[in-house]
């Protein structure tokens, strides 16, 4: 098995460095450096999660109804010519999405939440639109032979179905927010950003990683707790993860 | 009952209009099964679907227990026919108890009860409920979903089911497990079943009536036994197959056929009792000597009894196949063939010999009522128009 002692040495060597980087990080004073962040980086984090919160709340709010209703028969003609403008729309940056609603808005964090708002919403409602319309054809004839109203097919069928590739929209959508929330700064939101762009302006690679290493850490714990909640959520007749 | 009257459905497309049923009309009287049968593409399941609405007829009407469909409210409508697609088409997000239970809570009715009603369905499809209701449509194999499928399908009760080859997605063998399960279930439930295939062994097998469809057209309408007897035209016929009338074979049970003029000797007689007999009654080979239960328990052929003195029970030779009364005329067939003899001695439940089988009976039972090519229309179960 020489693959299998070539990872094993590979582990091996990750530890090593490991270890010797804590020595050096100890040895340099650089763990008393990150510190004197500490304060800052916890007022920077909430407000960064916040913003996250009230940007990604309402685009879930807002994507799923919208992919929804752009997934009904009735909408078919509309909804690809739709979904195509959505899809023009995620190519724009999002910095100069904060740029524009700025413009419009203002500072703070309104224009900031609007910003993040118009870049999370289109991964959820593509997902949602292409989970509905993922569902299989011979399902959707099932629950309307046996007599369900188009409400209950939607919620007792469609959703359910559609849910797994749902959340795997919220999540990208999500942890991509979290990602972005440091530039709100430039429009005067606060959140890590304000770490990290300082940070870069007064060439302080310290208060840089103060801000860009809680933002990391902000996106996997998210991202885990989605993927958590999904697990638990979506049914396990659908879950690939519970399978 | 289910009543189709001049149902049409006209698919616009674009290579321009496609007519998939056209003015069909047919009746299927109540608690009876009966098989849209047809190559691919004659219009069956669009004729199916137009009874529950999944396709809107352009024209005609659907009766349902003598009522026109036409006003009532498509959920509603539904709700009262039991539906199973060809795809089978489980809902995965559920187990197989919210599936089964599906139809009962869109009815409004009490958990106890539908909980109650899913356990009953899964002894009646013959899957044990404790190992199978919690779990999901992807842990269940083909077969065992195939009748789920049913059993959603029946668990409101409908009076009517619609059935769009339901066993199509099985290997043969457990095809005719679940065939045969269905039919003793059928004999219970009494429901009103149209049934679409286009296995011609099925449909024989499984129908009361069988309607022939040939593009969109239905061109004959009778039971499964005057359809091998009198196909109404060359298209029927060759859709039948050239071996039409081995098929009707399993159609005819023993019982129809038997006659109970038998001569048999008891084990006490002698071997010149039996010789008479033998002449008496005509016979090429040998005479059955039966006990005193009227049990067969061995036969004298007509060479040993010439040729030899003494009592019968001496001379047994062995019965070497019985028929029941209950057993269809293919099994008799095979039996002749296998053993190279013409007759076969019936016995009934308890095992007494109740009468013969013979070949000439058969071949002249099959005859009698084999009319190739004719269209004898008062053959046909309803007649309908072309
Ligand atoms: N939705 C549809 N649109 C257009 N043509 C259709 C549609 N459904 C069925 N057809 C056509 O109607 C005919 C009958 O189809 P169908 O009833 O599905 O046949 P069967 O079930 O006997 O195989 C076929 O020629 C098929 O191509
Ligand atoms: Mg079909």
């Amino acid at each position: 098995m020489p693959i299998q002692s070539l990872k094993g040495g590979f582990r091996l060597l990750v530890l090593v460095a490991i270890f010797f980087a804590g020595v050096w990080t100890q040895s340099s004073g650089v763990i008393g450096d990150f510190l004197f962040y500490l304060p800052d980086v916890q007022f920077l984090a909430v407000q960064h999660l916040w913003l996250t919160v009230l940007s990604g709340g309402l685009a879930i709010v807002v994507a799923i109804p919208l992919g929804v209703v752009l997934s009904r028969p009735s909408m078919a003609r509309v909804a690809e010519s739709l979904m195509q403008i959505l899809n023009i729309g995620t190519t724009i940056p999002t910095l100069a999405v904060l740029a524009l609603s700025m413009s419009f808005l203002g500072i703070g964090t309104v224009p900031a939440v609007f910003g993040l708002f118009v870049a999370t919403l289109l991964p959820i409602a593509r997902n949602t639109y292409a989970g509905l319309k993922g569902v299989s054809p011979a399902l959707m004839e099932a629950a309307a032979g046996i007599g369900m109203s188009p409400a209950q097919r939607l919620f007792r069928v469609e959703l359910p179905n559609a849910l797994y590739v749902i959340f795997a929209g919220i999540r990208t959508a999500l942890t991509i927010n979290i990602g972005t929330v440091p530039l709100a700064f430039l429009i005067g939101a606060g959140g890590l950003g304000e770490l990290i762009f300082t940070g870069i302006d007064l060439y302080d690679p310290v208060m840089m990683l103060s801000g860009a290493i809680p933002t990391a850490l902000l996106a996997i714990v998210v991202d885990a707790l989605i993927a958590l909640i999904a697990f638990l959520v979506v049914p396990r007749g659908v879950n690939p993860s519970r399978a | 009952m289910i009543q189709l009257d001049n149902l049409t459905k006209v698919f616009d497309t674009p290579k321009g209009a496609v007519t998939a049923a056209d003015n069909i009309s047919m009746e299927v009287p109540a608690g009876e099964i009966c098989i849209l049968l047809g190559p691919s593409g004659c219009g069956k399941t669009t004729t199916l679907k137009m009874i529950n609405r999944i396709i809107r007829p352009s024209s005609g009407k659907v009766f349902i227990n003598g009522e026109d469909t036409t006003g009532l409210d498509t959920q509603d409508l539904r709700r009262n026919i039991g539906y199973v697609i060809q795809q089978i088409g489980l809902f995965p997000n559920m187990t197989i108890e919210d599936n089964i239970s599906v139809v009962p809570r869109l009815l409004g009715w009490d958990k106890t009860r539908y909980r109650e009603r899913a356990r009953e369905h899964m002894d009646m499809i013959a899957l044990d409920p404790d190992a199978f209701l919690k779990r999901y449509p992807s842990e269940l194999s083909g077969g065992q979903q195939q009748r789920i499928g049913v059993a959603r399908a029946l668990a409101a009760d409908p009076p009517v089911m619609l059935m769009d080859e339901p066993f199509g997605a099985i290997d043969p063998i457990n095809r005719a497990v679940i065939q045969d399960e269905f039919l003793k279930m059928q004999q219970e439930l009494k429901k009103t079943i149209m049934f679409v295939s286009h296995d011609i062994d099925e449909a024989i097998k499984m129908g009361d009536s069988v309607a022939v469809f040939r593009e969109g057209k239905l061109v004959q309408y009778s039971t499964p036994d005057d359809l091998l007897a009198a196909p109404q035209n060359d298209f029927v016929e060759s859709f039948l197959g050239e071996d039409r009338a081995l098929k009707r074979l399993n159609l005819v049970r023993v019982r129809e056929v038997v006659s109970d003029d038998i001569g048999t000797v008891s084990p006490g007689d002698t071997l010149e009792t039996a010789l008479a007999r033998i002449d008496d009654y005509g016979y090429q080979n040998a005479i059955l000597v039966v006990n005193d239960k009227r049990q067969p328990v061995g036969l004298i052929s007509r060479a040993l009894a010439r040729t030899t003195k003494g009592f019968c029970r001496d001379h047994l030779q062995n019965v070497s196949a019985t028929v029941s009364l209950d057993d269809d005329l293919r099994k008799v067939a095979s039996l002749m063939f296998a053993q190279d003899i013409t007759w076969l001695p019936c016995v009934d439940a308890k095992g007494r010999v109740c009468g013969q089988i013979t070949q000439r009976a058969m071949t002249h039972h099959l005859g009698s009522r084999f009319r190739p090519g004719t269209t004898d229309a008062s053959s046909s179960h309803v007649a309908t128009e072309e």
